[in-house]
């Protein structure tokens, strides 16, 4: 069974106007929450280990901690991160296309939780259907008085994979070009304009009307509990899963953390065609993947980290086993050497090689020497780079090749 | 950080000392460890985008840049560990997939960023059996520079060059990914007066000075250090000189002229006027002592000596001091206004001198090097009472004098008097009885003087030049004197000795 927290009124018609959301208890946690201290959202929010959905799995409680004090930094921001675009991801825009309300409540719980009067989204160019539902939602729930002091601004993405990643996308916010900034200083304390700013995914935030509502403890039960023993850190409540690929009925699926890979498939129809499973990308195209030996990985960020790979932000893509690792791997590749931002060189020259070794592969032109290479030009990579893309693309082809080795040694003279 | 505390950290093994918060490739490079980069300067900060500075600091999970790595008490780093090298080598052959291999023909062959490291922590063999990828090759971006956007490494340092100091903000980074290259801002063209400077922070051959191109290997140029004599900025330089291969650089011995580091004069910047104003020490040059009218002949020093020293006496003993008129400029050395000094004040006792700049030395003046006047040296001057106790004279009230019959004489040093008095001037010095003109160039007044003397460049001698600011600098001896030429401190000297010898032997009469 699968737990929902997020879709659970997708089924109604009209959510995405104010008035049926409010009537299905829309803008309760809000009302609930400025009543409360920011002090006292930060603590209930840390108590329901809700982890960053965006990808990066980062404490939520724990980033806003690091927030300069507000009378020390008056101005101060809040971004919604609305820039999905990681291939296999599309829970996002779902969320946005079908609640709406749910993303700005949590936004403007978010910004009382760190004193902040700006509230930002920054959404995909090319979400052109979220953008208008968004647009004539803020302007409901600025007609009705919701967003208070706080004002609540749309902006438009145009177009780069890269601004999905924060650091990124406040650069792009500022006009510049989007090249990723190098932390320290991270954003809460130097973001946008300079200013502590808090960047969140906008799933994580869509989750916080509901952690002020029904208390930081269930939310924390609801997933896995953090394991002190063995020093992982657990994840709260649900995570929405957009399920693609081989199988019958691609979606977008609500699961506690910790459900099994196998219940995602599941709920999506399995395999299509009665086919079986060779490989799963379990957090979007840029997670490394898992084999059909391991579709009981329980989903969380913990658990898929011990198995070499990443929650990412949840998007599963099954391939069945007609699918060659090596044009899968070549396809990815491809698509981040296409999105590389060019700051950095081993990112920006080290995804186009990958991809050109690659491509000559799959022309029947490989050598013998291709296969050591994207090894050692992978390892040269990941780890040596300014951002997460950068480790990406060291990773992807490595992923491939070592769950999958017979789809790339098939590729190169014996 | 008012006061900064001292760190100890090992580097290499050894244990180093840095002031806290330094970076920690400035820190190694204080500690005699140079770690390769590109994308750090000191001058333009340290975006950390070409990830070659990484090293090994214990404790990390993964290889720091150290051009973004603070120094810290205790700290354990290496930078030539196996793991460090392999980092700056993978780092390095990222570079060179695409890079194009046209060294044979690419003008920073022998002082190119990607050669040098390959030497040092490549070495290895190319695995790359792609094509490489093609983009814009022979672009101009200035008057005076060249821009090779395949070989451009998108270290980012002439972009942050225009934005940061000249804030012209010409070059910009366009596309995305591999496919991302430097080019001109649209409706924009490399011309700002501090072009050159991008030429040189680039660490490959992307950026090249179109002077410089095709001309001369590097490695057969002499680098000499040197003072530019175009504002009385006084940024220190260096000469580069070909003269091992005459034939080259189209029988130029003046290659090009770099910036060199000085903190207290110009950081490590030279404005395009001093770096590309070198034509006149190759180009009309006076070689020969000339004596001009009453028998056009080449003279000896000995006979020019004579004959000015003889000259001069008898009439300023005939019609007195006063009617002799020196002018001078703020080109003259330390050395050379010392010598000055003892020949026209000492010795001749001449009372009335023109050397402030104006009109003819002045020129544009901005916030970052370039100073108006338009010689180095008028501070070196004043030290020796020029602009002090003696006041420079107008050129009007010269021009008036002359008209009126009151001079007899002038002495001109490395002046033009056509660039003053225009079409004036012939009909003005055919007035004088003597004119001596002194240079290292041909002028249109040198053509009108009664003697021509040759005075060296400031390359080929040797002194000293006191900034506006006080600061005295030495420039050295790039090359020999061209012809006969003296430099200006011996001519005067020799003329001194002249009049001397001329008085004792009046006296022993």
């Amino acid at each position: 069974m699968s737990t929902k927290i997020l879709t659970q009124h997708f089924n109604e018609p009209k959510l995405h106007e104010l008035a049926t959301y409010r009537k299905l208890g829309g803008y309760k946690g809000l009302e609930k929450a400025l009543k409360m201290k920011p002090a006292e959202i930060a603590a209930e929010v840390a108590k329901s280990n809700l982890r960053g959905l965006g990808g990066a799995g980062f404490p939520v409680g724990g980033k806003w901690s690091t927030m300069p004090p507000a009378d020390k930094a008056p101005e101060r921001y809040v971004v919604a991160n609305y820039d999905e675009s990681e291939p296999g991801c599309f829970k996002d825009r779902v969320l946005g296309e079908r609640a709406p309300h749910q993303i700005i409540e949590g936004l403007l719980i978010a910004a009382h939780a760190v004193s902040a009067e700006w509230a930002f989204i920054f959404i995909r160019g090319e979400y052109g259907i979220p953008f208008k539902i968004l647009e004539k939602a803020i302007a409901e729930a600025d007609e009705a008085g919701l967003t208070g002091k706080v004002r609540v601004r749309l902006m438009r993405g145009a177009g780069a994979y890269i601004c999905g990643l924060d650091t990124a996308l406040l650069e792009t916010m500022e006009g510049k070009k989007a090249w990723p900034r190098q932390p320290p200083p991270f954003p809460t304390v130097v973001g946008l304009m300079g200013q502590p700013t808090v960047v969140n995914n906008v799933e994580t935030l869509a989750m916080l009307p509901h952690i002020i509502v029904n208390g930081g403890d269930w939310f924390a039960k609801l997933g896995v509990l953090p394991n002190p023993e063995k020093k992982l850190p657990g994840s709260g409540g649900t995570a929405v899963y957009s399920v693609s690929g081989d199988v019958e009925k691609p979606g977008v699926y609500e699961f506690a953390m910790g459900a099994p890979l196998r219940a995602i498939i599941d709920a999506a129809g399995g395999v299509r065609g009665g086919r079986k499973v060779k490989a799963v990308i379990p957090g979007g195209a840029s997670t490394p993947p898992l084999s059909a030996s391991e579709l009981d990985t329980p989903m969380d960020f913990d658990s898929l980290r011990s198995v070499g790979s990443f929650l990412g932000a949840g998007g599963v893509i099954v391939l069945d086993e007609t699918r060659d690792m090596s044009e899968v791997a070549h396809n990815i590749e491809r698509f981040l050497a296409h999105e590389s931002c060019g700051q950095c060189t081993p990112c920006r020259e080290g995804s186009e090689w990958t991809t050109r070794i690659l491509g000559r592969m799959l022309e029947g032109k490989g050598t013998s020497g291709d296969l050591p290479n994207l090894q050692r030009i992978g390892e040269n990579i990941t780890g040596k780079v300014i951002c997460a893309l950068g480790d990406t693309v060291g990773m992807v082809t490595r992923g491939f090749m070592k769950k999958f080795p017979d789809d790339f040694k098939s590729k190169v003279p014996a | 950080m008012s006061e900064s505390k001292t760190v100890k950290f090992k580097l290499n093994g050894r244990e180093v000392e840095a002031p806290e918060g330094r970076l920690l490739i400035d820190a190694a490079k204080d500690a005699g460890v140079e770690i390769p980069h590109y994308c750090y300067h000191p001058a333009l900060g340290n975006p950390g985008n070409c990830r070659l500075c990484v090293v090994e600091v214990q404790g990390a999970p993964k290889p720091l840049v150290s051009c973004r790595t603070f120094v810290k008490e205790g700290m354990v780093v290496a930078s030539d560990s196996p793991a460090a090298m392999r980092a700056q080598q993978s780092s390095l052959e990222l570079h060179l997939v695409n890079h194009p291999l046209d060294c044979p023909v690419c003008d920073q062959s022998g002082e190119c960023g990607l050669q040098d490291y390959y030497m040092e922590i490549g070495r290895y063999e190319s695995q790359v059996r792609e094509d490489k990828l093609h983009k814009g090759k022979r672009i101009e971006a200035g008057p005076h520079v060249m821009l090779d956007q395949e070989r451009c490494i998108l270290c980012t340092r002439c972009t942050r060059f225009v934005d940061e100091v000249t804030k012209t903000h010409e070059l910009g980074i366009f596309g995305r990914g591999h496919g991302q290259y430097i080019d001109l801002v649209p409706g924009k063209t490399l011309d700002n007066p501090y072009s050159g400077n991008v030429v040189d922070i680039c660490p490959v051959g992307a950026l090249t000075e179109k002077d410089f191109r095709y001309k001369v290997r590097v490695w057969y140029l002499d680098e000499t250090d040197s003072v530019c004599p175009g504002c009385s900025r006084g940024c220190s330089t260096s000469v580069h000189t070909n003269t091992e291969r005459p034939w080259h650089n189209d029988g130029r011995r003046v290659a090009r002229i770099k910036p060199r580091h000085n903190p207290e004069v110009n950081g490590w910047w030279i404005c395009d006027d001093g770096r590309f104003g070198y034509d006149s020490l190759d180009h009309d040059r006076l070689g020969r002592v000339m004596r001009l009218k009453d028998q056009r002949r080449e003279l000896s020093w000995t006979e020019a000596f004579e004959e000015i020293a003889s000259a001069l006496a008898s009439r300023s003993a005939g019609k007195g001091a006063g009617g002799l008129v020196v002018i001078a400029s703020g080109m003259l050395s330390n050395e050379d206004w010392a010598a000055f000094k003892v020949l026209f004040v000492d010795t001749l006792g001449v009372k009335h001198f023109v050397f402030g700049p104006e009109p003819d030395q002045l020129g544009e003046e901005d916030e970052l090097l370039r100073k108006r006047e338009k010689v180095p040296n008028l501070k070196g001057g004043q030290a020796q009472g020029f602009g002090t106790e003696i006041p420079s004279a107008s050129w009007d009230s010269l021009a008036k004098d002359i008209e009126a019959g009151k001079v007899w004489g002038l002495y001109v040093v490395e002046r033009d008097l056509t660039k003053v008095w225009g079409q004036r001037t012939a009909d003005l010095l055919s007035k004088l009885g003597l004119v001596i003109f002194q240079g290292p160039n041909k002028t249109a007044t040198g053509d009108l003087a009664h003697y021509r003397l040759p005075a060296t460049a400031y390359v080929e001698e040797e002194g000293h030049f006191t900034n506006f600011g006080g600061t005295v600098q030495a420039y050295k001896k790039a090359l020999e004197p061209l012809g006969s030429a003296k430099p200006d401190w011996a001519i005067f000297h020799g003329l001194a000795e002249h009049l001397a010898g001329d008085r004792r032997e009046e006296a022993v009469a």
